[in-house]
């Protein structure tokens, strides 16, 4: 046990331990995403990135790390084998491994299935703590880590947005619809974080250069010892029936600020005669 | 179909959100529907969820349920569901039924649809109306087995009073290990300091691009030379730039203002079911794939802190 200095100076002893932060490769910001009308899945053949939010939970892992003094952060991911790019990202802030469940027969897993194949990574690493983002981007779920720590059978806090270590527990501050709550659950645990919790550090150069280099495993279901039918398709409870246009918005403008912005919102403004 | 709503509260008071659901569901002339309230002290009241169409209410009256914490009510939902074999589970989106749903769809090996608008029944099947990918495309959703669990936006459906109280129901819940483990330090609690919002007819709200709390002085100085008020995203007021009571979106204030101008905001799906009834909305955004610029009709791609005060000065000449 050492004491350390967490978030705002606020003094917690922590002993060193092991966390897993579990992210997402989603379709990058500028990627159009969309739907596949023959596989009724997301289009994932274009550029990939990390979701964004869940730099928040690996900065968050790093930043307990730090705290403890020694320990590991490990990232979990389930998708195609492509999203190893975006795990770097992960290991280029500082994460020391990455672990994708990559599998022909995960591919179009439904929360449960989801839930299923992390929850027995994360029991294959023997986690202490596993954090989660905020929501992917190409889900707008913000729901996975209740069904992992439902399978995990652990204490869960959700959108937490300060979490303080102290000794055997972990603390989380978070945002309701009727103003704050603070929730306590003992260790292991399962957290997921809020955006606002920190703000994620940029990988240095040799934080890139040296992510190559850091473990990164790719395994598959049978690995992890889940059945062929518990995950992807078969495994998965839910189905896409079919797609349609939503509703038509009214028209939007979108322009550059060439230095005139102020002065075109002001005439924007005249037009719909608010000023 | 026998469908059960769950049924938020909050000092004393069925939740609205959840009862437009109940009665969605009752609308729906697909079968027996019943609601569920848990807490500690809710026998009281709980049989109101009958006048918004509910013909049972089961009601589990336990303090170890008093702190509206999601785990215990996984297990007393699960209960109610193997006891009385409801084939599907309808919840309104919030922090707390987001977290029940999401846990008891693995509990029970049951799938789950979220960010449903609409779901329509056709005899023994259910079609959810799902809006995904930031709105930009409408999608049937199925469940390949039953329950089946549905979480519906906020705000999707309004309560219609159609009948009278409803039978209540006792559930004793046996609760497991895990799910009491986490305990609620300090409640929740309404904010009631900062200002009023939702009478606003302009709003100028700022989010992380303001870059720091000293950005909310841009924010408003803008909203003074346009006479209106100050709105903020759950990203700043979770770090303390700005009062909970001026935030926007599903854990927020719900507005309808003539005008919203959005400074440094992403646009989040959340923050946008807060704010998408106004009538106009203009976004200031220095990334031009912030998903904002999907929804407001005029939109800038620039810097906020130069465009922000240039504005205020035009507008304060303007209006000289
Ligand atoms: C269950 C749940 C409930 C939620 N409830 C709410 C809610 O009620 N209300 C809410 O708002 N959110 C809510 N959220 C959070 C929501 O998903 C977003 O995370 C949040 O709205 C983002 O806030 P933001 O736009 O301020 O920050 P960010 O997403 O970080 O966006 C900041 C934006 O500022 C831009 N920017 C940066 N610098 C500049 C500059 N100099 N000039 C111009 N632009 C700049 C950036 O390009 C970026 O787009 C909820 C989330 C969940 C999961
Ligand atoms: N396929 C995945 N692999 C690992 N983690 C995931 C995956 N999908 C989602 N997550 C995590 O779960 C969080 C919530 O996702 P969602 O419930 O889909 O919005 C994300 O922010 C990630 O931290």
């Amino acid at each position: 046990m050492r004491q350390a200095a967490l978030r705002g100076g606020a003094i917690v002893s922590v002993r060193a331990m092991k966390i897993a932060v579990c992210v997402k490769q989603v379709p990058d910001a500028t990627v159009t995403k969309r739907i596949d009308a023959g596989t009724k899945r997301l289009d994932r053949s274009g550029e990939g990135a990390l979701n964004p939010v869940d730099a928040n939970a690996v900065e968050e892992g790093l930043r307990l790390k730090d705290a403890t003094g020694d320990g590991e952060v490990v990232v979990l991911s389930l998708g195609p084998e492509k999203a190893l790019d975006s795990l770097r990202k992960a290991l280029a802030m500082g994460a020391d491994r990455a672990v994708l469940v990559s599998d022909e027969g995960a591919a179009g897993s439904d929360l449960v299935a989801t839930s299923l194949v992390l929850a027995k990574a994360v029991e294959r690493e023997g986690a202490d703590l596993v954090l989660f983002g905020q929501q992917a981007s190409d889900s707008d779920g913000a729901v996975l880590w209740a069904a992992v720590a439902e399978r995990l059978r652990r204490p869960m806090i959700s959108q937490v947005a300060e979490l303080k270590l102290e000794g055997g527990s972990v603390t989380g501050k978070r945002q309701t619809e009727f103003g704050y709550d603070v929730i306590r659950a003992p260790l292991p645990a399962v957290i997921a974080v809020a955006d606002s919790i920190n703000e994620p550090r940029y990988p240095s150069l040799k934080g890139i250069m040296g992510a190559k280099k850091k473990p990164q495993d790719v395994v598959s279901l049978a690995d992890l010892g889940v059945d062929a039918g518990a995950a992807g398709t078969e495994g998965s409870r839910t189905e896409v029936l079919a797609l349609s246009d939503p509703p038509p918005r009214g028209e939007t403008r979108k322009i550059e600020d060439d230095g005139s912005g102020a002065e075109k919102i002001v005439e924007f403004l005249v037009e719909k005669r608010l000023l | 179909m026998k469908i059960l709503v769950f049924v938020e509260h909050h000092e004393g008071e069925l939740q609205k959100s959840s009862l437009g659901i109940l009665s969605k569901a009752a609308a729906l002339g697909a079968g027996d529907v019943a609601a569920v309230v848990l807490g500690s002290g809710v026998e009281s009241f709980a049989g109101r969820a009958g006048a918004f169409g509910a013909s049972t209410v089961h009601v589990a009256d336990d303090p170890k349920l008093e702190a509206p914490l999601p785990q215990p009510r996984v297990d007393a939902l699960a209960q109610l569901v193997e006891q009385e074999g409801f084939d599907t589970v309808l919840f309104a989106q919030s922090i707390l039924s987001a977290d029940i749903a999401a846990a008891l769809a693995a509990r029970l090996d049951a799938g789950l649809n979220w960010q449903l608008l609409d779901v329509v029944a056709d005899g023994d099947t259910l079609v959810g109306k799902q809006s995904a990918l930031g709105d930009s495309v409408l999608v049937d959703v199925g469940w390949t087995s039953t329950p089946r669990l549905a979480l519906f936006r906020a705000g999707v459906a309004d309560p219609v009073e159609s009948g009278g109280d409803a039978a209540v129901q006792k559930l004793e819940v046996t609760f497991q290990e895990h799910s009491l483990a986490a305990e609620m330090v300090e409640q929740a609690h309404e904010e009631s300091s900062g200002p009023s919002i939702e009478d606003a007819d302009v709003i100028v709200a700022g989010g992380r691009g303001l870059g720091a709390p000293e950005g909310f002085a841009l924010v408003e100085e803008l909203a003074k030379a346009l006479g209106g008020a100050v709105a903020a995203t759950r990203a700043v007021v979770d770090a303390g730039w700005y009062p909970y009571a001026a935030q926007v979106g599903q854990t927020g204030k719900n507005v309808s203002p003539t005008l919203y101008v959005a400074c440094g905001i992403s646009g989040a799906i959340q923050h946008k079911v807060g704010m998408q009834s106004s009538k106009t909305i203009i976004a200031i955004n220095k990334d031009p794939n912030a998903p904002i610029f999907e929804y407001a009709d005029l939109g800038v791609v620039g810097d906020l802190h130069q465009i922000v005060p240039k504005l205020t000065e035009l507008v304060r000449a303007r209006k000289a």
